[in-house]
């Protein structure tokens, strides 16, 4: 009892001490926070939903889907060794599903060199539903989260330095096929490296962690999770910069610029031309003849 | 006579007279001309006589926008710093704030952001070196389709393609300075070139980079060889230009009144100094507006160079594309080895043979055309490009393998942009660069022919009036009526092409006649160059179709009143004669 008093004591010296409120509001966060871990039927509910989740999505994907890539996902092989109709999806990911159809390249429209970005045939609900049955079929990277690519809670040095370290990230691994501006460039045999203007961070996160359709695989081993988010925030900080330079004119490099030389600089100027030598000195008819 | 000396003289009697006192104007031109004899040179080039044509024009723009060159350049070494020195970027460009880059690389960016009118200065200066490029080619199309480089202008042609080399250079040198990652990736390919040359290749590139590429030395040698030596060059060049021009005169149009002894034209003062003048200010428009709209080579989005990296469409600038899509569309296996050494055609070909190659035969085009013709008369009447189809097929064969070629060097782009395969495109080019130069010269050479058979029509049968005669029994016709005296003249200025024969291979005494194998090749090219021309109408011929013209007139008298309806309202009936016609035939 002495003992107890005396701890007792000693606490109560420093109720009124700076910390005192701070502790005692982690500890009834803790408290509770574990009481409800414990006793809440939350995750039971959240498997039965996930369950149904996957069960939708593999309805979804039966239907959309099972043609090219196989009714479990397998891929469809074709008669030629090492072509496919579909690859297999066991083990792509929810990420990939969530960029390729999030993106509306799947389901592609026809067979072709490379599926292009078109209108999102899925809602949101439908695409997490056909992630979550693809995810279901073997381990793969997840859909990141909105703070793996966002640089808003850094502080305002540290959001410099990751945009300039991205740059340079950017210019070493994306340029060679995305062009130096983000506009794209071209890939063998009709392929191309798309415009990465406009591209939601979510989307250019799950491109570099899955490589979709040309695209080399960035895994996090080559290229952490935080070059990955500094990559991003790169290509923002280009969007939210302004053009000082003027029209970019596509920002293709010197070919545009030496269109843009031929049609407006010389073709304008040849015009001039055109009109100085088509005007004689001469302002009234009747002087011709003086 | 009687002149009132009043103004200008005190006397006109028995004492000296004295002049009265000049105006302010005319003193200081007394005081000049007393020490600098100015005016027996002002007097006869003030009057000089330039003829109008727009075509005579294109020249000019690139006089004007290398004086446009000149200017921003002076502004821009100002602040630019050639070196290779490394140093940390801390300007006020965010995106590379604390990226370690040249100093050569920071001073671009110092100007673009740093300093007032720095970009636009930059972008003008840029987009003025595409300009003067692309009108000096202009300008040589021109002089070559209305054969102005004949005699005696050959060796201005010459310093004409020597001027468009230098300018390359001159544009080369200048994009690499700035040691951005598209210029560096530039410096990066000219080395490879240099080291395909057999034998000396590594040694060249390394007196070049003064080392292992890239060293610290090139960024200074190519700034002092941009700033200074090419410039030099093209300046004494660019006056011998003009000052050939003023010694030949301008050629001209052939027309009424217009000979190979005159020009007929507007003198320089007070007509063509306005002219010129007002041209400059447009050109300096025309360039600042690019400048301040139109983004051109953002240094800042590249970043500083580092050889492992690249970006899609590293291209050169528009006049070294060609060179470069002849390097895009040769076979990659294209290599020997010799004794162990690699012989890369693949680079030597597209690069080192192709390109010179080319220069050559465009300067020697007025030789070779003198030597085929053996026209060894002075030349100052131009000749429409129709009326000499050989030359104007084997330009725009010309044109056509350089286009193919410069296509070729933006396969990337018109891939993307057009939604094509890069290796269909490649596989096309590599057979258009040999067909399309065929078709186009047969193509042209035809066209050629028949614009001149189109000419003698309108001599012989009169042009076309539009106006539509129904005959009695139902069959239409169009009326035709006699060109003017003017247009007649004018179509008809021209000479008569001859084909060169060559002698008999031996004389009566049977000696065989000098030069025979050289006069049989001349003779060849002289018939494939004229065989199928179309000379125009002899006296007899015009006599004759004019006196047809005549009778089918009188024949035509009394039927001449068309029914067209105008006798119904207060609209007059008009003669054939009275319709207005198209232009000054």
């Amino acid at each position: 009892m002495r003992l107890l008093n005396r701890t007792a004591g000693r606490l109560s010296r420093h109720r009124r001490g700076p910390l005192a409120g701070l502790a005692v509001l982690l500890l009834g966060l803790l408290i509770s926070g574990s009481l409800y871990t414990a006793l809440a039927p939350a995750q039971a509910q959240d498997q039965a939903s996930a369950t149904e989740q996957v069960a939708k999505g593999k309805e979804l994907f039966l239907v959309s889907c099972a043609t090219c890539h196989g009714q479990n996902g397998e891929g469809v092989p074709t008669v030629r060794d090492g072509y496919q109709l579909g690859p297999s999806l066991v083990g792509v990911g929810a990420a990939s599903v969530d960029f390729q159809v999030g993106t509306g390249r799947m389901p592609m429209a026809r067979p072709e060199q490379q599926a292009p970005r078109k209108q999102v045939v899925f809602d949101e609900e439908e695409t997490a539903a056909l992630a979550a049955y693809v995810a279901s079929l073997g381990p793969g990277p997840a859909i990141p989260d909105e703070s793996d690519y966002s640089i808003d809670g850094l502080s305002e040095a540290e959001r410099e330095e990751a945009i300039a370290r991205g740059g340079q990230i950017f210019l070493t691994n994306c340029t060679a096929c995305h062009n130096f501006n983000g506009a794209g460039g071209a890939m063998p045999r009709g392929g191309y490296a798309p415009s990465l203007h406009g591209v939601d961070g979510k989307y250019i996160y799950e491109a570099l962690l899955t490589g979709p359709q040309q695209m080399p695989n960035f895994s996090n081993g080559n290229l952490p999770p935080d070059a990955k988010r500094d990559v991003i925030a790169y290509l923002n900080s280009l969007e939210e910069t302004p053009e000082y330079a003027g029209f970019t004119l596509g920002g293709l490099g010197p070919v545009s610029e030496g269109l843009f030389a031929w049609l407006v600089g010389i073709g304008g100027l040849v015009g001039a031309a055109v009109w100085i030598a088509s005007h004689t000195t001469r302002t009234k008819k009747s002087k011709v003849n003086a | 006579m009687s002149i009132d000396t009043s103004k200008v003289a005190s006397s006109n009697g028995t004492k000296a007279a004295t002049a009265s006192k000049p105006s302010p104007a005319g003193s200081l031109a007394t005081w000049a001309d007393d020490r600098l004899g100015l005016a027996t040179a002002m007097k006869k080039n003030l009057r000089k006589v330039f003829p109008d044509h727009w075509s005579f024009m294109l020249g000019e723009i690139a006089l004007w926008s290398f004086v446009v060159l000149l200017l921003t350049g002076v502004f821009l070494t100002l602040w630019f710093n050639p070196s290779m020195g490394h140093i940390t970027y801390e300007g006020s460009y965010e995106q590379l704030r604390g990226v370690g880059m040249s100093e050569s690389m920071a001073s671009t960016l110092h100007i673009s952001f740093d300093v007032r009118g720095g970009l636009l200065m930059r972008q003008m200066h840029h987009w003025a070196a595409m300009i003067f490029i692309a009108s000096m080619m202009v300008h040589l199309l021109r002089v070559a389709f209305t054969g102005a480089y004949r005699k005696p202008r050959e060796l201005n042609w010459v310093i004409g393609c020597l001027l468009l080399l230098l300018g390359t250079l001159e544009g080369f040198t200048g994009y690499s300075l700035p040691d951005d990652l598209l210029s560096g990736t530039g410096v990066r390919a000219a080395d490879g070139f240099l080291k395909a040359t057999p034998v000396v290749g590594t040694y060249m590139s390394f007196l070049l980079f003064g080392g292992e590429f890239p060293g610290e030395a090139i960024i200074p040698r190519l700034y002092i060889i941009h700033v200074l030596l090419i410039p030099g060059i093209l300046l004494a060049l660019i006056a011998a230009h003009m000052l050939l021009l003023v010694y030949h005169k301008h050629t001209q149009w052939p027309g009424p009144g217009r000979t190979e002894q005159n020009v007929v034209g507007f003198p320089m003062l007070p007509v063509y100094a306005a002219k010129a003048g007002g041209f400059f200010f447009m050109v300096f428009g025309v360039i600042a507006i690019m400048g301040g709209l139109m983004t051109i080579n953002p240094v800042w989005k590249f970043g500083p160079y580092d050889p492992t990296k690249v970006t899609a469409g590293s291209q050169p600038d528009w006049y070294m594309g060609w060179p470069d899509g002849l390097l895009r569309i040769i076979p990659t296996g294209w290599e020997s080895v010799i004794f162990g050494y690699t012989i890369s055609w693949n680079v030597m070909l597209p690069i080192l043979i192709v390109p010179p190659l080319m220069l050559v035969i465009l300067m020697l085009l007025p030789f070779i055309e003198g030597w085929i013709t053996g026209d060894k008369r002075d030349h100052h009447l131009l000749q429409r490009p129709r009326n000499a189809p050989t030359r104007t097929a084997v330009m725009v064969a010309l044109m056509t393998f350089y286009g193919l070629a410069w296509a070729a060097g933006g396969n990337d782009i018109i891939a993307i942009k057009l939604d094509l395969s890069i290796n269909q495109i490649t596989y096309f080019i590599r057979v258009a660069i040999f067909l399309g130069p065929l078709l186009a010269f047969w193509i042209t050479r035809r066209w050629c022919i028949s614009l001149q058979r189109h000419d003698n029509g309108k001599l012989l049968h009169g042009y076309e009036t539009g106006i539509i005669t129904r005959s009695p029994d139902g069959a239409y016709a169009e009326r035709h009526l006699p060109l003017s005296e003017t247009a007649a003249y004018t179509l008809t200025a021209r000479d008569r092409d001859e084909v060169f024969h060559a002698n008999g291979e031996t004389d009566a005494a049977g000696v065989a006649a000098p030069n025979t194998r050289s006069e049989k090749l001349r003779a060849k090219l002289s018939s494939w160059m004229y065989v199928h021309n179309v000379q125009k109408p002899t006296r007899a011929e015009l006599e004759a179709a004019h006196h047809h013209a005549e009778h089918e007139a009188e024949l035509q008298a009394g039927l001449d009143h068309p029914v067209d309806g105008h006798q119904f309202d207060d609209h007059h009936l008009r003669d054939a004669d009275e319709v207005p016609l198209r232009g000054d035939h």
